[in-house]
């Protein structure tokens, strides 16, 4: 056991004194928690417009106005002709442009119905989308208020209530997903590397010349990336709670529990990385094909999976962040216990031994 | 430049020798080009429904139908009971619960008024907000089939209406995939470029053939240009594979010209080559130089505008995209693939990207003289 601590003790000293890394694996979390929380929206605010008013008149005008002052929109240019829309488009600045026909105040008095357009740019779907739906919601509700809120028959009124995150904010959906990308780049990749490297430059072979199992040598390495993960947890749950205001609903044992279960399926992915790795360049590359890109893409954090074709959501069973990330979401904001989540936790669990038992298999091989 | 080429082709065969650089070099593009743009659809369908109804009437029965012949949702539950839905939502089995009240239909019948009530897991925000406004608008699509069974509107009629019409240029089909793949391109380049070089100079430090290098009359200059240009070729080689891929799976052709995207990609490669021999600089070992690039690159493409537009982030992160050489060429991709733009509109950010390069290559070559000075 002295042996095995004293191991530890040089893989601590390994990573302390390059202050380099320390200070990225210890701020990657810091900066990743505030761009994902400040940066990163896709809410609409003072979006610059554009208008081709051809009527000019009372209702145009008032309705403009309404537009200009809701906090979605400000109006940036006033257009003269059709053609200036294919411009100002080009130029990438402006994305939404609202076209009023002549006679707009004349139509909407003598036949009770006008035309309003809306031309946007959708080259990215997404914000046209969601411009689109806010102008719409807007002339709408200008239209409620001249018809001075007529109360029409069977009317059926909807009651909405947001669940969970009644603000809708986006730090909710994301502070579970960079849990899962930190204790991944952390646990997987800086294990998996340091073990190669040993292997590189040869100080493994002497390693595996003392009197330790080798076994033992592999974990001593990765003791020291567990409680950084620790840390790196400690952080983000800090930050997420007092800076960002997201609460942690329930029990924070049971978070703490499910994330060193998590932790340990990284390393122990690491650990199976490193035994099929022989230089660092092919450790680093298969961390980020094999898990880095699909914990990004596949774990439902940035893009829903319900949302990918078949095939995309098969795979994505295999992605162990994307069991974590849906636990972290149930314990941290829903409160959920572990009966809810059970399933989850057994599925990580048995990826574990797997990959562990993978490696060690690997491992005792190299060594024969 | 004898000596550059004798470099260039021991650089050459070094790179094409590594079966772990080829294999980044040509997997990569291919395995994020066919996957990545089908999972980075944010177009909301299929959203999980959960109803609790507790009217069962033929209205109730009727709207129900509805909603699921819409295609954008999916009923995995129905029970009298809003308890038992919430449980749904609970275990991730719905996203929405509709819930019909009692005697719904005799309210809507009799006193002109119905109400209903919807909840929303919104942890999602964008999710949550994009199905209550799909579902919403189908009850009131419903409410106005209703009302014209029940009434006979007069030929004129009564109600104010402002109808609104819109429409979408440069994409008409709101296809997401030409809006991913482009991006996506960027994204590769930039990896190729600066993440490589800056492991395969650091590579040259650890092993200590740098040393071997530096003992030799080969100046600073023709290493560098030695390291540089191998890699210059493959990110062009690497952005004409996407490109390939981009128009043999996706049938994407940019509506601009290939000349401006080209040009465009070439001077940027400099500047990321640049950036990655700037990290080299400063890393000692590779372990360093990957932490280092790969933070430096998740700021860049996360403020990049590849995933969330640049518009909707406040002010401090605007301007940070300024310095930002990844967000102005998935700017410019984007204007030249969709909307066809030409040299005229892109030409503030192509003289950007000429200083980004000037500014990186000349830090990390001033940086270099101090350390082996």
């Amino acid at each position: 056991m002295k042996q095995f601590f004293s191991f530890v003790k040089k893989e601590f000293y390994h990573i302390f004194r390059d202050k380099r890394t320390m200070f990225i694996l210890l701020g990657m979390p810091i900066v990743q928690i505030i761009i994902f929380g400040f940066a990163l929206t896709n809410e609409v605010k003072n979006s610059g417009i554009a208008v081709f008013d051809q009527s000019q008149d009372v209702a145009s005008r008032s309705l403009i106005a309404e537009i200009d002052a809701s906090s979605y929109f400000d109006v940036k240019k006033v257009l003269s002709s059709y053609k200036e829309i294919d411009k100002i488009f080009k130029e990438g600045k402006i994305k939404l442009a609202i076209v009023l026909p002549p006679h707009f105040n004349e139509d909407l008095l003598h036949f009770n119905k006008a035309q309003v357009q809306l031309i946007a740019d959708a080259s990215d779907p997404n914000v046209a989308n969601t411009l689109t739906n806010y102008a719409t919601a807007i002339i709408m509700d200008y239209q409620q208020r001249i018809t001075n809120d007529r109360k029409l028959p069977y009317t059926i009124d909807t009651e909405m209530k947001m669940l969970y995150n009644p603000e809708l904010k986006g730090a909710y959906n994301f502070v579970p997903g960079v849990m899962a990308m930190v204790l991944l780049l952390v646990c997987t990749m800086m294990t998996a590397i340091t073990i190669v490297k040993e292997k590189e430059l040869g100080t493994m072979e002497v390693m595996l010349v003392s009197p330790m199992k080798p076994l033992m040598v592999v974990i001593a390495k990765a003791v020291p990336y567990l409680m950084l993960s620790v840390i790196n947890i400690g952080s983000i749950l800090l930050l997420s709670v007092f800076v960002l205001g997201v609460p942690i609903k329930g029990s924070l044992t049971l978070l703490a529990f499910e994330s060193i279960l998590f932790t340990l399926v990284s390393l122990s992915l690491g650990l199976l990385i490193s035994s099929a790795s022989e230089s660092q360049q092919t450790a680093m590359f298969i961390s980020l094909v094999a898990l880095f890109l699909p914990t990004v893409m596949l774990s439902g954090f940035m893009f829903p999976v319900e949302n990918m074709p078949l095939p995309l959501r098969v795979v994505s069973n295999i992605v162990p962040a994307k069991w974590y990330y849906t636990i972290v979401k149930s314990v941290m904001l829903k409160g959920s216990g572990f009966l809810i989540i059970w399933k989850e936790t057994l599925i990580l669990a048995g990826m574990m031994f797997f990959f562990l038992a993978l490696a060690i298999k690997n491992f005792k091989i190299r060594l024969a | 430049m004898r000596t550059l080429r004798f470099l260039l082709e021991k650089e050459f065969r070094q790179i094409l020798r590594d079966p772990a650089i080829l294999r980044i070099i040509f997997i990569m593009p291919v395995i994020q080009l066919l996957i990545l743009p089908w999972a980075a659809d944010y177009e909301i369908k299929n959203i999980k429904l959960a109803v609790a109804d507790h009217d069962h009437s033929e209205y109730s029965r009727q709207l129900i139908n509805k909603v699921t012949a819409s295609g954008y949702f999916i009923l995995t539950n129905y029970s009298g009971s809003y308890k038992n839905a919430m449980t749904q939502v609970e275990h991730d089995n719905a996203d929405l619960i509709l819930e019909i009240p009692a005697s719904f239909e005799k309210n809507l019948v009799k006193e002109d008024e119905a109400k209903l009530f919807l909840a929303v897991n919104a942890i999602n925000g964008v999710k949550a907000g994009l199905g209550s406004a799909y579902l919403q608008s189908i009850i009131h699509d419903y409410n106005g089939e209703v009302r014209t069974e029940w009434i006979q509107f007069p030929r004129f009629s009564p109600e104010t209406n402002i109808e609104v019409v819109s429409s979408n240029w440069f994409n008409p089909l709101m296809n997401y995939k030409i809006f991913m793949v482009p991006g996506i391109l960027v994204l590769l380049l930039t990896m190729v470029g600066a993440n490589l070089t800056a492991i395969n100079i650091v590579k040259e430090k650890e092993i200590g053939t740098i040393e071997q290098i530096n003992v030799t009359p080969v100046k600073k200059y023709h290493f560098i240009l030695g390291k540089l240009i191998p890699f210059w070729v493959l990110g062009l080689l690497v952005f004409s594979i996407g490109f390939a891929i981009a128009w043999l799976v996706y049938g994407i052709v940019p509506a601009g010209s290939f000349f401006t995207i080209y040009l465009f990609a070439a001077v940027y490669l400099l500047a990321v080559l640049g950036l990655g021999l700037l990290i080299s600089t400063y890393a000692n070992n590779q372990q360093q130089a990957m932490l280092i690039s790969f933070f430096i690159m998740m700021i860049f493409v996360l403020l990049g505008g590849l995933y969330t537009s640049i518009d909707s982030m406040p002010g401090w992160a605007k301007m940070l995209t300024k310095f930002n050489p990844v967000s102005y060429f998935i700017d410019v991709i984007r204007m030249v693939v969709l909307k066809g733009s030409g040299l005229a509109d892109i030409k503030f950010q192509l003289l950007s990207i000429i200083g980004f390069a000037v500014v990186f290559n000349g830090w990390a070559v001033l940086n270099y003289r101090k350390r082996s000075g």
